[in-house]
Parts: C-alpha cells; sequence; structure tokens
C-alpha cells in the first residue's frame, strides 16, 4: 500500500482584546444580551461611516513582530462582499490585497524536534454576528453584538505534517498573543478559531492533492481528532479510486466523523475592492520601533530563563509559563518573597491544589497577587509554620484576606521564644510521666510522641525546631 | 468581457435580487455599454502608475479605542420586521 503524508495549512482567527469595536466605539464584551452592543455603524445602516480604532491596528502590527514577520507600510482595507443574515452590511470589512503582516514564521517544538512553521499573512478584519436557530418559530435569531469585533486572520503556510505539529502551532500562537494582551484566545469563547485546509499525497510527490477545509472546530483535542480522522477518509477515498472532492467539511466532535456541509454555490465570487470609506494607513518605522520595544518577554525565553536563572523544574516551568495569570502570580511572588522556589513550590502544590478543587481555572483566581509571597515571607521568616501559612492562604484563596491581619487576628504566629515554649513542655512531661520514664530507660521512639503532644498543647504555631531542642533540653536534664 | 444573459442570472444570483425579463435585458445593454466605457479606458497606456483607491490624500484616520456607544437595542430592534429575545428574526438560514 502507498504510503501516504498529509499536508495542512491552517487559518486561524483571534478577536483582539479591544475595549471597543474596529470601526464604531460599541463594546466588544462577550456576553451580553442579543444586540445590546451594536449601533448604527456596526448595523449597517445606509449614510453610516466607520472610523477605524487605532489599538487594533497597535495588536496587529504588535502580534506580527512576535511572529516575526513583515509590516506592510501601506495598508488599505478591502471590502468582501456577499449576502448573509449575520453580515448586515452585505461586505465585511477585510483586507485582500495589503494586509498589514507577510512573511513570518513560528518554531515548534514536537516529538520530533524543532520545525519552522511558516506565516503567508496576517490581515486585520471584522467579525459577523451571530445565528441561532430558534425552533418555535423554525426561524433564525440574529444577534449583532459580535458584528464589528476586531479580528485578526493569521494564514499559515501548507507547512503542517501531523496533527502533532498543529496542536503545538496553535498553542504557542495562544501563548504568544495572550503574553503579548492582544487576545485572550478562548477557543469555548470563540475568541480563537481554526479552518484546517487538509489534504494528502503519496510521499514524496511534489504536488499537492486535493483538500479539503473543516471550519470552527472548538477545541486543541477536537481540531487533533478531526485530522486523523479526515487524512484516514481522503486516503480511503483514493485508495478506492476515487477523488478527493474540495469542499468544507464539518467535524462532529461527538460521533467522532466530518461531513460535507451543503456547499454555498458562487460563493467564493466576493468581488473584493478596496473599501473608499477608510482612508489608507501608512506605517512609519519608528512606530514600528515603539511597537517592537513594548513587546514583553515571551513564553520561551521566559521558560528557559525560569530553568536556567531560578533554577525551577522544567515541568515547573512548562507549566507557570502556560497561563499568563500563573506567570503574574509568579513572578509577584518571587518579587516578594525573593525565593524562587518556594514560590514555584506553593505555586504548583498549593494554588492549583486549591484551583483544582473549587473547579476553577487559574484566569478566574480572584486574591491580591502579593498575598503568596507575604505567606512565604512569614513562613521563611519563621513568623508562621508552613502548615498556618497553607491554612492563611486558603482563607486568602476564598476570601482574599490580608494574609498578616489574619495572622494578627487569629493569634497564629508562631512561638518559638523559649519563655512561652518551656512552661507548655513541662506541662507535657509532667501529664506524661510514664512516656518519659520508658523514654529515660531506652525508648528512643517517645520522643516523637512527646513532641506530637508538646505541639499540641501550643496550638500548632509553635516553631517545631525550637520545641524539638527545648524538649532535648529538659529531657536531659531528668538523666 | 462579454455580457451574456447567463452572466446576468448569475449576477442576479449573487445579489439574492429577481430581474424580469425585461429587466434582464436591460441590465445585459447597460452593463454592456458601461463595459464598453471600461475598456476604452484600458487602452491608456498605465505602466508604472498606482492604482488610485481614494481620491482624498487623507492617511492615518483613526479613533482612541473607547467605548462612548451604550445599549441601543429598542433603536436597532425598530428596524426590523419581527424580533423575538432581544434579536432579529429572519428566514431560516442554520441548518
Ligand atoms: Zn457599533
Amino acid at each position: 500500500m502507498t504510503d501516504y503524508e498529509m499536508v495542512i495549512g491552517l487559518e486561524v482567527h483571534c478577536e483582539l482584546s479591544t475595549a471597543s469595536k474596529i470601526f464604531c466605539s460599541c463594546s466588544t464584551k462577550f456576553g451580553g444580551a442579543p444586540n445590546t452592543h451594536v449601533c448604527e455603524v456596526c448595523s449597517g445602516m445606509p449614510g453610516t461611516l466607520p472610523t477605524l480604532n487605532r489599538q487594533v491596528v497597535e495588536f496587529a502590527v504588535k502580534a506580527g513582530l512576535a511572529l516575526n514577520c513583515d509590516i506592510t507600510r501601506k495598508n488599505k482595507f478591502d471590502r468582501k462582499n456577499y449576502f448573509y443574515p449575520d453580515l448586515p452590511k452585505a461586505y465585511q470589512i477585510s483586507q485582500l490585497y495589503y494586509p498589514i503582516c507577510r512573511n513570518g514564521h513560528v518554531d515548534i517544538k514536537t516529538s520530533a524536534g524543532m520545525k519552522s512553521i511558516g506565516i503567508h499573512e496576517i490581515h486585520m478584519e471584522e467579525d459577523a454576528g451571530k445565528l441561532v436557530h430558534d425552533p418555535l418559530s423554525g426561524k433564525t435569531m440574529v444577534d449583532f453584538n459580535r458584528c464589528g469585533v476586531p479580528l485578526i486572520e493569521i494564514v499559515s503556510e501548507p507547512d503542517f505534517r501531523s496533527a502533532e505539529e498543529v496542536t503545538a502551532y496553535l498553542e504557542k500562537l495562544r501563548d504568544t498573543l495572550q503574553y503579548l494582551g492582544v487576545s485572550d484566545c478562548k477557543m469555548q469563547e470563540g475568541s480563537m478559531r481554526a479552518d484546517v485546509n487538509l489534504s494528502v499525497r503519496p510521499r514524496g510527490q511534489k504536488e499537492f492533492g486535493t483538500r479539503t477545509e473543516m471550519k470552527n472546530i472548538a477545541s486543541l483535542k477536537a481540531i487533533a481528532r478531526a485530522i486523523e480522522y479526515e487524512c484516514e477518509r481522503q486516503i480511503d477515498v483514493i485508495e478506492a479510486g476515487d477523488k478527493v472532492v474540495q469542499e468544507t467539511r464539518r467535524w462532529d466532535d461527538e460521533k467522532e466523523y466530518t461531513y460535507a456541509m451543503r456547499s454555498k454555490e458562487d460563493a467564493q465570487d466576493y468581488k473584493y475592492f478596496p473599501d473608499p470609506d477608510l482612508m489608507p494607513i501608512e506605517i512609519s518605522e519608528e512606530y514600528i520601533e515603539k511597537v517592537r520595544s513594548e513587546i514583553p518577554e515571551l513564553a520561551d525565553a521566559k521558560r528557559t530563563r525560569y530553568v536556567e536563572e531560578l533554577g525551577l523544574p522544567e515541568y515547573d516551568a512548562d507549566i507557570i509559563t502556560g497561563s499568563t495569570t500563573l506567570v503574574k502570580v509568579f513572578e509577584t511572588t518571587c518579587e516578594i518573597c525573593g525565593a524562587p522556589k518556594d514560590a514555584s513550590n506553593w505555586v504548583m502544590t498549593d494554588l492549583l491544589k486549591l484551583c483544582n478543587d473549587s473547579h476553577i481555572t487559574p484566569e478566574d483566581i480572584s486574591f491580591r497577587f502579593e498575598s503568596l509571597g507575604e505567606i512565604i515571607k512569614m513562613v521563611n521568616d519563621g513568623k508562621i509554620n508552613r502548615k498556618t501559612g497553607r491554612e492563611v492562604f486558603a482563607r486568602v484563596f476564598a476570601d482574599n484576606v490580608d494574609p498578616a491581619q489574619y495572622v494578627e487576628e487569629n493569634g497564629l504566629a508562631q512561638v518559638s521564644d523559649l519563655s512561652a515554649i518551656e512552661p507548655a513542655i513541662k506541662e507535657v512531661l509532667a501529664n506524661n510521666e510514664k512516656a518519659v520514664s520508658e523514654y529515660l530507660a531506652g525508648a528512643e521512639k517517645n520522643f516523637q510522641f512527646l513532641i506530637g503532644q508538646s505541639m499540641r498543647s501550643l496550638k500548632g504555631k509553635a516553631d517545631p525546631q525550637a520545641v524539638r531542642s527545648a524538649l532535648q533540653k529538659l529531657l536531659d536534664e531528668m538523666r | 468581457m462579454e455580457i451574456t444573459a447567463e452572466l446576468v442570472e448569475y449576477l442576479e444570483k449573487l445579489g439574492r435580487i429577481r430581474l424580469s425579463e425585461d429587466e434582464k435585458d436591460r441590465t445585459q445593454s447597460e452593463l454592456a455599454s458601461i463595459l464598453g466605457y471600461i475598456d476604452k479606458l484600458g487602452e491608456l497606456d498605465t505602466t508604472g502608475v498606482e492604482p488610485l483607491s481614494h481620491a482624498i490624500g487623507h492617511v492615518n484616520v483613526m479613533r482612541e479605542d473607547e467605548v462612548t456607544n451604550g445599549d441601543m437595542q429598542e433603536q436597532i430592534l425598530a428596524n426590523s420586521a419581527e424580533t423575538k429575545d432581544g434579536a432579529i428574526l429572519v428566514p431560516k438560514t442554520v441548518e
């Protein structure tokens, strides 16, 4: 049997994290009641004019620079014309002839090693509205809230040869855009969407096979499954002596198969032309350098620094840099407590466990980030012990209490001064005469028992090291 | 480019409009004369001339990223034939 390889190109749409829409001053907030973030411009009323949001250009340039692209100096917007109820103007404002970024690349890491994926172009455009079928009336409900939300579309070269490469690329894109603050890239909310163009060909053949397109698959795992399925399907078609049809197919993630969508005949005839309502954009060298200087340290650089300079285990560095919120918590914590390894331990064990137990992701945590560093500092300074620290952090996590104040008000400060510890231990010794005499007669294991009793009588607040040495001293005196 | 009856029907479909037989004939001849004019312009030698898309010389007309529009749901919906729960109702398009 012939050995086939898959060839994949991706078109990734990301909603930009602007406050307002791309061509009007409506809010971009997700999840409002239908048509409450809509005005005469984004609903396509006759006679209205679009005005470009400055931040959209800056985000697009920033994304392009981070993805190693050339920035187009003379930009224009074009109209893509088609009729559909989610598009009230009957055209989408996009960029066909002069996309803002070109010729970039993204380096990804897979089990086979490093690979560079080409970025063909990135262009700016506006999102469309949302259509929902209403079974009661048998009609379609239209909500224009998403209409005019700014997007960048990142078009890759057909450089992928496996689902693993696609997943690695999408994760890298997501990390990068989140670090830049350009997009929150939440696939479940649709702020990152990938269209997969896939064909197969006998390994070694130069020409591409006929491709199909799979649109808007909802998660990274679903994309990987859809790719595996579609590749097998195309090979089966070819092996059976048939031809793959160029079409758009939809992935059904529950039944795990793709099916052809009813083809929109003549759909490709968009009659693009430059939008006369929007003036061209000229981008200067100074502007590009200004935006470049604002690019923060990105995930890869951070991961390397965490491992090499801060001494974190690679696994911990991977987990922390996988979330911009964890990065913020971790870096704030380091700054306050000055102990990166402790900071990562607390984040990796306590924080992630608390998130897990309350079924939230790190993005949803709501306590003051400085609190964790303050707790670790109290532990490291001997002010409270680790166990108390953990309890305080649970309260911080749940109710955002102030750690120092909470320790103070609840009398949790660790007792390490001998004048407080010794009387308590003496009492324990007096109450446990049998254990003491056995110990003095050689039952070493009773020492641990007496430590436990002493800690309990000090309500767990004592410095275990101080208790240990005080107990040892008192017992030695009894010999 | 020749404007055929088939092309007019194709444009009719793309534009989601319905033309009567009379209108189709008229459209065919009018489009032919418009394209004839464009072809005439095409005879000019424009080598080295950049295509002009904007007649006035403004560039970089932009606004700050600020939300100044509030909820205008009522006004927006006032323009639709039928609404439900804040949404505009249209003939079934979703599969
Ligand atoms: Zn608007």
